[in-house]
């Protein structure tokens, strides 16, 4: 693994997630190979690599989706090792998964809805909906219409604002940009910095490293399950060996 | 106005009352009272099938094992209490509470069977909750069968009838209120998450099988009930009327009737109920005596036949989701 940039170059001190030795294996297989990673307040991490490079496994391993093997993950110090996702979401974590996972026979309002399925302060919700709706002004105009009729865009739009109506302070977002249009991802990473500037962290898997490191804080690229390199985003993208392999330059 | 610690009781109060009424007027003709009997239970059948099948999005087709259970539960606890008065009260009375603790009985035998089923198998997704529920089913039927105490195959008799036109819609009407109040909860939404999409269900932090298990329960608690009923207006039960072929029919009056909705589920079992008694007596009459019998043969292709026919031209059953006390949808957009 090898360091880019200055040493510990101006992080958040105050950790919020920490995976440690992590290994998750399907069967035989290891897609995870001891991953050592942390989130900090505040910041938006990026997970950066090709297909089967092991995101996804780590991001679902980290929301309790899988088990790991091995390792250990805790959520602001405390273990949350093997823990079902369920119980993450009162923890303050909302997981927007891989292909959106929007409930697509329900409106768009029963979808934030559910977002919300925890909490029982009904001000604090009605606030947030407002909130992401003036994120996703879209999102009000298709406000009674099953999710399912929504374009990619939009359900995207939704599937990160149904994440953020559990009020979390950490959210984890696997591949926001994957099949969209240029516009919209652009759209959409745009309120992704807005919505860390509220104070959500962020923990973001990304095959579009270009986007990925221009955002985030802190980024780590991952190879065979591996951390080949991590370091500050921007610092990374002015790495020549990240150039070469994810940048096509 | 009604005060609002009523507003929960009144419609079983009024419903008390207009079944009350209904029990004066039609209680003496003995055909109709069997017929209605039979539609009512089948009514809680359907409704209480269609809160795991329509609405958790889980496929048990085991109902009838969950029903045998109840009604050999409370036939067999009613068997020795024929003759048992509680004292201090009139016999009628007695009779009455003793029935409804025979049905709580009942309800509770398969409600606890529904856990230990379900607890193990809602963990595991689609299909597989549908084989066990189906060996579930003939497992009770063949343990049943070879239970010398329950009659083995030849059944149980002589369970005292004390079962009502009252008492089987004054249940109906209850297994109605609680899926709909199910339906209209919050416990009702997280299980339309499950249904929609367990992973995001989860990721919602809906305890996904926690939940999944609860409505298993609930469900199988009213089946139980139904097989109570059932036990305590029929002269005799026996493992025949549990077969797979009667979980099949509950399955297909949920179906036709739309996942999902219990106005459909209510409709669907008042029609599939009575068509092969019109059917029965319509052949009687004009193809002479004795045709009738066919309607027993040709009554599962007929109902396989609906089925595709159905599938075909309205998938999503009858109501599709929809409830005739839906206010919500066909609704314009709100802001």
């Amino acid at each position: 693994m090898s360091g880019v940039g200055s040493a510990g170059s101006e992080r958040p001190a105050e950790l919020l997630l920490e995976c440690q030795g992590l290994h998750v294996a399907y069967g035989a297989i290891q897609a995870v190979r001891g991953v050592s990673l942390s989130v900090r307040k505040g910041e938006v991490v990026a997970l950066i690599g090709r297909n089967g490079a092991g995101k996804t496994s780590l991001l679902r391993a980290v929301s309790g989706m899988l088990r790991p093997a091995d390792g250990r993950i805790t959520l602001e110090g405390k273990d949350i090792t093997g823990m079902p996702s369920h119980l993450l979401v009162a923890r303050g974590m909302a997981h927007a998964p891989e292909g959106r996972g929007i409930f697509p026979n329900l409106t768009v309002e029963e979808n934030l809805g559910l977002g919300a399925w925890l909490r029982t302060d009904a001000d604090g919700v009605a606030a947030d909906e407002a909130w992401v709706l003036s994120l996703f002004p879209r999102l009000k105009e298709r406000w009674a219409a099953a999710a399912g009729t929504l374009s990619g865009g939009e359900q995207q739009m939704l599937a990160i604002s149904r994440a953020l109506m559990s009020r979390p302070r950490l959210l984890l977002l696997d591949e926001p940009s994957l099949g969209l249009a240029p516009q919209v991802i652009q759209l959409i990473f745009r309120i992704l910095a807005d919505v860390n500037g509220k104070g959500v962290s962020i923990l973001l898997v990304e095959q579009n490293a270009h986007l990925a490191l221009n955002l985030a804080g802190h980024a780590y690229v991952l190879e065979t399950g591996e951390v080949a390199m991590e370091g500050a985003g921007k610092a990374l993208l002015q790495s020549e060996d990240v150039r070469r392999a994810y940048l096509g330059e | 106005m009604v005060p609002p610690g009523l507003r929960g009781v009144l419609p079983v109060v009024l419903a008390c009352l207009a079944l009350a009424a209904g029990q004066r007027l039609f209680g003496g003709q003995e055909f109709f009272v069997y017929v209605a009997s039979l539609v009512g239970v089948n009514v809680v059948l359907a409704v209480s099938l269609n809160v795991v099948n329509g609405m958790t999005g889980q496929f048990s087709i085991g109902h009838a094992g969950f029903m045998a259970v109840g009604a050999y539960a409370a036939g067999r606890l009613s068997l020795p209490l024929g003759d048992v008065a509680v004292s201090g009260l009139p016999v009628a009375a007695s009779d009455q509470l003793l029935f409804a603790v025979s049905l709580l009985a009942g309800g509770v035998a398969a409600a606890a069977c529904g856990f230990v089923v379900g607890l193990p198998s809602l963990r595991l997704k689609g299909d597989y909750l549908a084989i066990v529920t189906l060996g579930f089913g003939e497992i009770v039927r063949v343990i049943i069968q070879n239970t010398p105490a329950l009659g083995g195959a030849l059944g149980l008799s002589g369970i005292p009838q004390r079962g009502s036109l009252f008492a089987v819609w004054l249940c109906a009407f209850l297994a109605v209120l609680v899926a709909r109040r199910i339906a209209e909860s919050s416990h009702g939404r997280s299980l339309t998450a499950i249904r929609e999409d367990e992973v995001a269900a989860e990721a919602m932090g809906v305890n996904t099988t926690a939940y999944k298990v609860r409505a298993f329960v609930v469900s199988a608690f009213f089946a139980g009930v139904a097989g109570g009923l059932f036990a305590h207006f029929v002269p005799i039960i026996n493992p025949g009327s549990f077969t797979f072929v009667k979980s099949m029919e509950v399955v297909v009056m949920v179906v036709a009737g739309g996942l999902g909705s219990t106005t459909g589920s209510i409709l669907a079992a008042v029609v599939l109920t009575l068509l092969p008694e019109a059917l029965r007596s319509g052949f009687n009459r004009f193809a002479g005596e004795g045709a009738g019998a066919v309607v027993d043969q040709v009554r599962m292709p007929v109902y396989g036949l609906l089925l595709v026919v159905l599938m075909l031209a309205r998938p999503q059953g009858l109501f599709g989701t929809r409830e005739l006390w839906d206010r919500r949808k066909g609704q314009g957009a709100r802001p």
